[in-house]
């Protein structure tokens, strides 16, 4: 992996805000809308933001991953984000939160007040 | 038929396209590639180039050296023919680089592929083999049947068996060149390659396709 490392520095974001599990973050996701009108195909890019709890995080280079849980109408939706993606407009922390392990998958069995999680103080 | 290059795998990792799509790719070290011979029609009753590739062993025999001296070329690592179409031209001595190929363009990708020494055949022949429960006993991982009865009393030839699979030679055609580094004459392939790490593999121009 290591030896890859040059092959995708180039792509590599550095405008990325220091987050880990646990923290609550807004993720701006560049959606692109084709449509096929009269006047031949549109190509539009519109943002869309999507914030929830950062569940687990990937870390591998260019492919690092993490993901987001948030409940949507009452029901639980999860993405999982490139973080070196571009379509990726920006990342911001809502929230720090204070948690003990790595992967908050036991989130996806609690709901309401026992999903709640502890806010983490910086500084 | 067209010249080819020869490469040294360095693994996959994956590029974001234009359009934001991750696309995996596998890294490809040309090796210092050089025509140091030529076959023609005329007098060997084929056209073709020699490409010597790589740094020479510190050893190389008296055979080997005098083979590159009879074309008044440095001695290499190794050596491999390439079949010419008609019409293309190579020089003796010419140096051949990634920039051979272009991005976009479809290639050809032939090496030996990883040994996995002698396997059984759900592995070699992705049978199915039988039931994991249900009663079955002793035949997980088995073939099955191998044929029919009295008549005709044998085993058809060719069937598939357990055995040695892998380190033959395998081609992947088709393959996208989705990036060229002419600086570190590198060139990134979309998809996976035969072999392992660090072996060696023969990018041709793609035989099918455009």
């Amino acid at each position: 992996m290591r030896a890859l490392d040059d092959v995708t520095k180039d792509q590599i974001r550095g405008d990325i805000p220091a987050f880990r599990e646990g923290d609550t973050v807004r993720v701006n996701v560049r959606v692109v809308d084709i449509k096929e009108g009269k006047k031949g195909v549109e190509r539009r890019e519109r943002l869309q933001a999507y914030e929830g709890v950062v569940i687990a995080r990937h870390n591998k280079g260019i492919s690092s991953s993490f993901t987001v849980r948030k409940i949507s109408n009452s029901v639980g939706v999860e993405r999982i984000f490139p973080l070196h993606s571009p379509m990726l407009e920006s990342i911001n922390v809502v929230r720090h939160g204070r948690v003990r392990r790595a992967k908050l998958y036991y989130l996806r069995d609690l709901r309401g007040k026992a999903a709640r999680i502890r806010e983490r103080r910086i500084g | 038929m067209s010249a080819g290059l020869i490469a040294r795998k360095l693994g996959m990792t994956q590029v974001f396209a234009e359009d934001g799509s991750a696309v995996p790719v596998t890294v490809l070290a040309i090796e210092p590639c050089r025509v140091v011979a030529l076959r023609s029609q005329d007098k060997d009753g084929y056209d073709a180039i020699q490409v010597g590739f790589g740094k020479p062993g510190r050893h190389e025999s008296r055979a080997v050296q005098g083979h590159y001296a009879k074309q008044g070329q440095e001695v290499m690592g190794g050596l491999r023919e390439f079949r010419l179409g008609t019409g293309e031209l190579f020089d003796l001595g010419q140096e051949l680089s990634a920039e051979m190929f272009e991005a976009g363009q479809k290639i050809d990708v032939s090496a030996t592929s990883k040994g996995h020494g002698f396997t059984g055949v759900m592995k070699r022949y992705d049978f199915a083999g039988g039931r994991a429960t249900h009663g079955a006993e002793k035949t997980h991982r088995q073939m099955g049947s191998t044929g029919q009865c009295q008549w005709p009393g044998r085993v058809f030839p060719g069937k598939k068996m357990p055995g040695h699979y892998g380190a033959e030679r395998v081609t992947t055609q088709n393959l996208e060149v989705v990036r060229i580094d002419a600086d570190c004459n590198r060139i990134l392939v979309k998809g996976a390659v035969p072999g392992a790490k660090n072996g060696l593999v023969e990018l041709r121009p793609a035989v099918k396709g455009k």
